[in-house]
């Protein structure tokens, strides 16, 4: 009745593992209790979880990924601490636990922080970047957020029930494979990716369509924000590498469950294919986390160095190269896994290509910020952080691509701090800037800076605490994922880490305390003309928050700056003439139930219920058909009420609130000499 | 209007029916022994290039003259793609496998 699933799932065995169980368990029940005691079910179904609207699908997924990130990070943090006092003793985790928590520490912050944060900006921003009303497919964009939900619970759910995986967050067989890891913890790891790729593989396939499809009169493709052009470039590498990733969970499940031969030891099996598949996803996936994070940067540079970006051209050209070496170059992965010498300095040098680039655009950054008028918001404070800390990453990047320093570099704690050098300045550091940057724009009020601001120097210090570290305790010898150790020359590097995760801890509180404050002060930061820092791109013409619709009048766009063309033109904030009729996808509670059934499903296969497994399945096909057999899933905004809402929006107008544009406006041809007292 | 779509009818048809052929082709050479060692993968492979342009052409009713210029350039991305990612693994795991005898 239920498969291998008993009593003795639940972690009674370790009080640390109680621990964390009773935490997630009581987090869920603390939640569940507050939102009955504000009343809240009806308004959370009806204008959250069974909405459409692609701004409240993004701030759901943003808040998805703040809350994985808290977990990600406590992983972090106990990893930290055993390293740091477990010179020749045990620390005070066994070793399978520490070998859950680094696994789950990486599923969950590639997959259930990184993805989701960029999926929701993207969800919030881009429709409004390119002047849409909506995404191409609002219902599928529902269906992605639910799988990646509940994927994400797939994670949480097995602190409680069960064990997670203990084969890193890579899952290499045959150490994965049901001969040496028979539990139920890379079933969850599996399941886990499965669900939420299928997830991501949508919402790339959506955002494709909608670029290319949904933008407003005039926005040619050399005149889309760069956060646009990141956009579509990841959406492009989403859809095909993605399913890469999605076969060989599923090869693998079929391995473990079904005694397929795929990547056994015998049998004709072959483990090095999982690791070639895998890292052909894996690869690019890199760079789906890091290019929106660029556009991010890209965007914030130019408006709070009052410039128009410069070298628009050269990074868009430089994102898509960057897109398509990212298909190149997947081999530096498994260098040691025994390639001849031709085929590893083929990839190799590839590796190194990519460089270029990427410092083609650091290079457009900085000057960019050059003779600019820069001021130092908590996003651009970001920005910076990431162009000097990037660097450094990239510069030991360059050297693992040798392969003969990989050799003696690979999997040693220097390759750690070199992917952490790359992820959290490039991904996460762009994602904060994001949210410091577009907040007004999905609440309508903005984010307390001070608190940004101590948020990133508690970060950027952590960090340099944490990892620094790191590149010298490879080069001392130590490996990665050790649960002890009897070389003390290494304990005084592993507790500055762990100091460096424990600022890093504060950084977190910062940001918690930022939303807090925000939100508690919210009356007095109120953004009223939508536009809070004199932005150029087109996001910033809609209200904040924007109207259901975002534009009552789809825009026409002459500029790569388009809002910024606007407000030189005087035709920004101008009420039309005569409103139209708006259609508008209607709310669907399907996409929170497909959620909820593949989360069964997942739960169900890892645990060998299949009668729950076929059930989930079968009804998610029922979903899926009242959905396409639905002919009435939109619904009509009145042009009355569009007047209304437009006609409220600029009424509260006033021209005070408005930035003042006479320092832009055109002074002529350029003649090269310099401005006048602007150096 | 009516021509057309009995135009149509006629290229699924015709399509369905290469399909058939070339999923039968690999079948019947497995089933009944007819090839054996690598010519075997050679022609499943070959059959499965060639099946895939079939359902682009009669399917998705591609073709040089009316597909917009867009799809086509994605199309051919696509096709890069894919040859990276087949090629690649082909190259990679064929060095392999003669380190690994």
């Amino acid at each position: 009745m239920l498969g291998r699933l008993t009593i003795e799932a639940i972690p009674l065995y370790s009080w640390v593992a109680m621990g964390g169980a009773a935490v997630t368990v009581g987090g869920g029940i603390a939640v569940f209790l507050l939102i009955t005691y504000l009343r809240a079910w009806k308004v959370l179904w009806t204008d959250w979880l069974t909405s459409l609207d692609h701004k409240k699908i993004g701030i759901m997924y943003v808040v998805l990924a703040l809350v994985m990130l808290v977990r990600g990070f406590i992983d972090a943090l106990m990893m930290r601490a055993q390293q740091a006092i477990a010179l020749n003793n045990e620390g005070y985790l066994p070793p399978e636990h520490f070998e859950q928590i680094f696994s789950s520490h990486g599923t969950i912050m590639i997959f259930f922080v990184a993805m989701p944060f960029l999926t929701g900006l993207i969800n919030i921003i881009v429709p409004q970047q390119i002047g849409a009303r909506d995404v191409a497919f609002p219902f599928l964009n529902s269906v992605s957020l639910f799988l990646t939900a509940a994927g994400a619970g797939l994670v949480l759910i097995s602190l409680a029930i069960g064990k997670f995986s203990t084969a890193g967050w890579t899952g290499y067989p045959p150490y994965s494979g049901i001969d040496y890891n028979p539990g139920v913890g890379v079933d969850y790891w599996l399941w886990a990716l499965i669900v939420s790729g299928v997830g991501s593989t949508a919402s790339g396939i959506n955002f494709i369509v909608t670029i290319v499809k949904n933008r407003c009169p005039g926005m040619t493709y050399m005149r889309m924000p760069m956060f646009t052009w990141t956009t579509l470039c990841i959406s492009i590498l989403i859809a095909f590498a993605f399913p890469a990733l999605t076969v060989v969970a599923a090869q693998l499940a079929l391995d473990r469950t079904l005694g397929f031969h795929f990547f056994t030891n015998g049998d004709g099996g072959n483990m090095m294919l999982f690791a070639n598949l895998l890292w052909i996803w894996g690869h690019p996936e890199v760079y789906i986390l890091i290019l929106p994070a660029f556009g991010i940067f890209s965007e914030v540079v130019a408006t709070f160095s009052r410039k128009r970006l410069f070298g628009y051209k050269s990074l868009v050209y430089a994102t898509a190269c960057i897109a398509i070496l990212s298909f190149t170059v997947w081999l530096h992965h498994f260098f040691t896994m025994g390639s001849s010498a031709n085929v590893n300095a083929v990839f190799g040098i590839a590796t190194m290509i990519i460089a270029v680039p990427t410092g083609v655009k650091i290079f457009d950054w900085m000057f960019t910020m050059y003779r600019g008028r820069i001021e130092f918001h908590p996003s651009m404070v970001f920005t910076i952080g990431f162009m000097v800390t990037f660097v450094i990453g990239g510069v030991t990047g360059v050297l693992l691509a040798l392969p003969p320093a990989d050799y003696l570099m690979h999997n040693s704690t220097f390759l750690v701090a070199h992917f952490h050098n790359m992820l959290i300045p490039g991904a996460l550091f762009g994602y904060f800037a994001g949210l410091n940057y577009w907040f007004p724009k999905a609440f309508g009020f903005k984010l307390d800076a001070k608190w940004g601001i101590r948020s990133f120097w508690f970060w950027i210090i952590g960090f340099y605490l944490a990892f620094m570290p790191l590149y010298v305790l490879g080069f001392m010898g130590m490996s990665r994922r050790m649960e002890h150790y009897a070389d003390p020359n290494w304990q005084p590097y592993l507790i500055v880490a762990a100091l460096g995760a424990v600022c890093v801890l504060l950084g977190i509180v910062c940001i918690a305390i930022q939303l807090y404050v925000s939100a508690k002060n919210w009356g007095s930061a109120r953004d009223l003309t939508g536009d809070p820092w004199n932005g150029r791109t087109l996001e910033w013409a809609t209200a904040s928050p924007a109207a259901p619709y975002n534009f009552a009048i789809v825009p026409t766009v002459r500029d790569i700056d388009a809002f910024h063309d606007m407000k030189l033109g005087g035709t920004a904030y101008q009420p039309a003439a005569a409103y139209e009729d708006i259609v508008m996808p209607k709310s669907s509670g399907l996409g929170p139930v497909l959620g909820a059934l593949s989360f069964a499903l997942g739960f169900a296969m890892v645990w060998y219920i299949w009668w729950l497994a076929a059930l989930a399945f079968v009804l998610a096909l029922v979903c899926v058909g009242i959905r396409a057999c639905d002919d009435e899933s939109e619904f009509i905004i009145p042009a009355a009420e569009v007047a209304r809402i437009e006609g409220a929006h600029l009424g509260q107008i006033t021209s005070a609130d408005m930035h003042d544009m006479r320092d832009f406006q055109p002074v002529g041809p350029a003649s090269g000499a310099p401005l006048p007292g602007r150096a | 209007m009516h021509h057309s779509a009995e135009r149509s009818l006629s290229t699924y048809l015709t399509g369905f029916a290469l399909a058939v052929v070339l999923t039968a082709i690999p079948f019947a050479l497995v089933w009944g022994g007819l090839l054996t060692g690598p010519a075997v993968y050679v022609v499943i492979a070959v059959a499965a290039v060639i099946q895939v342009v079939v359902h682009l052409v009669f399917f998705l009713h591609m073709n040089f003259k009316s597909t917009p210029g867009e799809n086509l350039f994605f199309l051919g991305f696509a096709a890069v793609l894919i040859c990276i990612m087949v090629g690649g693994s082909l190259w990679i795991m064929m060095d392999l496998h003669h380190r690994m005898m």
